[in-house]
């Protein structure tokens, strides 16, 4: 396995991780000297990003969700949070919301250390998190910058109709595309944006492959805490492009090897010696907290093998992909397909056939504090998916990056109780009370 | 003797419950969590393993003739004097430390005046001892502690009255001593304390005097029993730091299911109020846990919110349930906050609201949230087993069975008199399972 080479007591990292991590840098690189390079900034979200619009544009892509998510893993998001909540934004809002508020009031430094300069342009394209309208709303009261919205009908029957698809690439045509154009100063070139569309199939073929192993037993991956890496590209500023291309090529190459030699995922202390539980989770994880809850995990020999956060920006696992011969349609339905799009009771059929194709032992909730949106309608999720599929059900709560609200004792005791209760029921009747 | 331990560290309290290899329970044994858990542990596993001893006496004494109807009494009376020549032993020792502790001139007393009023202290508890372990007594707490704690304030105020040593400093000079008191473990052989105790019973009643040389042969094979601490199990929110390898540790979600069951056969939802902790567990007909919730991030409305409002109100937290159960009215407080509780008790109070009516509120809040949290779990299901040092209140068990009925309808209610054991009780059951079975 091309694992980094480590000293004693260092994290394990994969080659691939490696490789993540240099185009992020580079990303914050280009972002710190766009300006000056005299180049324009778009900012955007993560589900249902429109990256290969975004970069016929010559743009530089901007994601506000994960530079609150780097500032959460580099411990600085506290600071920021506290600072928004000084400028009058309440405990309860979304932590994204308030770390971003917060880094802009402290200097709009990124969580690279380098600069982040004011966005050109809002490319926000709203499916199903209603605090995204709120946080432009205040990034553009903060920026006076252009805004181009696109509005995502919700799939609330579970399906995407021709209307929905029809009225997205309406407004793709008439509004989205011209706002950009103006903003950049470059034409919409639409071949331009097949190229880069059929680039992202290609990267989306190998994270599914990649994804998809965690069928096996053991599961060569972590579908949650490793797949988070894993995802990282194809979410953000790098979809469409030859590098992640390159990345998932490698990242399978890695996978492919472990596989092969019946091996368990690496975690950040080294492969898993045997995995003992196979769980499905739904919600983000805790980032200011990330390798002390994963370790939570891996400690007990808990291995995830499906996860719906690592579908928020886009559903792949059930046949879509970037298709160059309907590039604006094929923007459609990515936006309209991505997970936080999906109504509850498809999310719930998802997660159940989540439990029955990975074979898994359970399914766990971690449900997010500061996150309106999506922790609405959990429990009866959970409870349902708990009756379909007669597998014990765990629900935790912590926050994506807000560090007081992440209690590692309490988690960890809610935690090892669930694992305990699965171990319990895996065994036969007769076995369970001496378990 | 082959005996299985199961050990609940919670955050007040630490149960211990010895079993035999047929599921018997031998003996219950508790103690107050200090700063030393691992003492703790010990401090409740003697207490289990003495429980034992008398329960064996017992079953001993069934057939002797001379006893009658009497056995009861006489062991009653027996716990009471070995009570008491524990508490004296205890007294002693910290009678010891405080004289040693005198010297300390940071605790504010002077060397020789204080060693004379400490004794002259110590001879009065001393004194006031064997009310406290008499036939009727009733006592705010069973912990030396908190017995302990409370004569030594009273007393302290008039020994001081004349003499240049404050009160504060007496009071450092406790709170120095009754640590190392409470983390050091009795090491004086229980038969001792069992001869004596035995001598001061016969010899207080006419009844058993003549008896006194049957008690002490079956007696005496009881405190020769060896007990062999088979397979030992912890549980309980300081189960981590117990002095036991993983395979030993399971979660008191695990052992209150499973503890509730083996009290209740019938049990499927169980609500748990610790201190720190509210559980709602659904069980399945073998007490295998089937679902879980718990209390998140806060311990609003846990047990600990009772200690502090007894505190405020300067009463024993055995007291509030009864002071609540004289309201004639109810009181909404909406907040089951800890620290806000004070101030809405005060608010209250200078409203003119009568405090059994605010302590009833008090009460009402803390069900309400355990309520949520049960629902959130599946609701309650019948039977239903209310468990944890708050089951024992009473005013606590009449709002949730007011409530129980309200929101499910009629179902069976359990509060077993030993409920805070249950989650020690499932542990032991775990211990001998893993052997037995």
């Amino acid at each position: 396995m091309n694992t980094a080479a480590t000293n004693a007591g260092d994290v394990q990292k994969e080659e691939s991780m490696l490789l993540q991590k240099a185009m992020i840098n580079a990303n914050y690189d280009a972002l710190a000297t766009a300006h000056e390079e005299g180049k324009k900034i778009s900012s955007t979200f993560v589900p249902g990003n429109l990256n290969e619009l975004l970069m016929c544009f010559d743009l530089v892509r901007n994601l506000p969700e994960i530079n609150a998510l780097q500032a959460g893993m580099r411990k600085l998001s506290g600071g920021y949070i506290m600072e928004a909540e000084r400028s009058g934004h309440s405990e309860d809002v979304c932590t994204y919301v308030k770390t971003d508020l917060g880094m802009m009031s402290k200097g709009q430094v990124g969580p690279s250390g380098k600069p982040l300069p004011t966005p050109d342009v809002l490319l926000l394209s709203y499916t199903g998190c209603f605090t995204f309208m709120k946080w432009f709303e205040l990034v553009r009261d903060e920026y006076d910058c252009e805004t181009a919205m696109l509005h995502v009908p919700y799939q609330a029957d579970g399906k995407i109709t021709d209307n929905m698809r029809d009225f997205v690439v309406m407004q793709l045509k008439e509004h989205v595309i011209p706002t950009l154009e103006r903003v950049s100063g470059v034409k919409f070139d639409i071949d331009r944006l097949r190229e880069y569309l059929a680039e992202s199939a290609r990267a989306e073929d190998d994270l599914v492959w990649v994804l998809q192993s965690a069928k096996n037993r053991p599961s060569p991956i972590d579908a949650y805490f490793g797949a988070i890496y894993y995802c990282g590209p194809i979410f953000s500023a790098f979809r469409g492009t030859t590098e992640t291309t390159a990345y998932y090529e490698a990242l399978r190459r890695e996978v492919e090897e472990r596989l092969e030699k019946g091996l368990g995922p690496v975690t950040p202390e080294g492969l898993l010696d045997e995995e003992r539980i196979r769980l499905v989770v739904e919600g983000p994880p805790n980032w200011t907290h990330f390798r002390d809850f994963w370790k939570m995990f891996y400690d007990e020999g808990v291995v995830v093998v499906a996860s719906s956060y690592t579908k928020v920006g886009g559903v792949y696992d059930f046949g879509f992909r970037h298709d160059p011969d309907h590039p604006l349609e094929t923007l459609a339905d990515y936006c309209l397909g991505c997970y936080t799009n999906h109504s509850l009771p498809s999310r719930v059929d998802m997660l159940c056939n989540y439990m029955d194709e990975y074979e898994a032992d359970g399914f766990l909730v971690n449900s997010i504090k500061s996150c309106n949106s999506f922790s609405a309608g959990q429990l009866l999720m959970l409870r349902e998916i708990e009756k379909r599929t007669g597998k014990p059900a765990g629900f935790i709560e912590t926050d994506l990056v807000d560090p007081r609200y992440f209690s590692p004792a309490n988690v960890n005791n809610r935690l090892e109780s669930y694992f305990q209760m699965i171990e319990q029921k895996k065994l036969r009747p007769e076995d369970r009370s001496a378990a | 003797m082959k005996t299985f331990i199961g050990i609940d560290l919670g955050s007040t309290t630490t149960k211990a419950i010895v079993l035999d290899s047929d599921e018997t329970v031998l003996g219950r044994g508790i103690t107050n969590s200090r700063s030393n858990y691992g003492i703790a542990v010990d401090v409740a596993k003697q207490e289990a393993f003495l429980d034992a001893r008398f329960f064996l006496f017992r079953k001993l004494l069934q057939d002797l003739p001379g006893l009658g109807g009497l056995l009861d009494e006489f062991l009653a009376s027996l716990e009471q004097d070995f009570r008491l020549q524990q508490h004296l032993d205890q007294l002693g020792d910290l009678e010891r430390t405080c004289i040693e502790s005198a010297g300390d001139d940071r605790l504010g007393g002077d060397g020789p005046e204080t060693r004379e009023l400490l004794s002259e202290l110590f001879r009065q508890l001393q004194e006031e001892a064997p009310k406290l372990f008499a036939p009727g007594s009733s006592r705010k707490s069973d912990f030396f502690r908190d017995i302990a704690g409370s004569q030594y304030a009273n007393v302290s105020k008039s020994v001081v009255e004349d003499s240049k040593i404050s009160f504060e400093a007496m009071l450092n000079i406790y709170d120095r001593s009754i640590i190392d008191v409470e983390n050091r473990i009795s090491t004086d052989a229980d038969e001792t304390k069992f001869m004596s105790a035995l001598d001061r019973t016969c010899k207080r009643s006419n009844s058993f005097s003549n008896l006194t040389n049957e008690l002490r042969a079956p007696l005496k094979t009881v405190l020769d029993t060896e007990f062999e601490e088979t397979y030992v199990c912890g549980t309980g929110y300081g189960r981590a730091t117990l002095p036991f390898s993983k395979e030993h540790i399971r979660s008191e979600i695990l052992c209150h299911g499973l503890g509730a069951h083996i009290m209740h056969p019938k049990t499927a939802t169980v609500l748990d109020i610790g201190g720190q902790d509210t559980k709602a567990i659904q069980v399945d007909p073998h007490g295998i846990v089937e679902s879980f919730q718990m209390n998140d991030r806060c311990a609003a409305g846990c047990g600990r919110y009772l200690g502090y409002i007894a505190d405020e109100m300067n009463l024993g937290l055995h007291e509030l349930g009864p002071m609540a159960m004289k309201s004639t009215r109810k009181v909404r407080i909406n907040s089951t906050c800890t620290v806000f509780a004070g101030a809405e008790l005060r608010d209250r109070l200078s409203m003119g609201e009568k405090r059994e009516d605010i302590v009833s509120g008090l009460h009402r809040a803390i069900i309400l949230r355990a309520m949520s949290i049960l629902s959130r779990s599946g609701g309650i299901r019948d039977q239903f087993t209310f468990t944890g040092g708050v089951a024992k209140n009473e005013a606590a068990v009449a709002v949730l069975k007011e409530l129980a009925y309200e929101n499910y309808g009629e179902v069976t209610m359990n509060v077993n008199p030993d409920s805070i054991y249950t989650g020690a009780l499932g542990a032991a059951t775990f211990a001998q399972r893993t052997i037995v079975h």
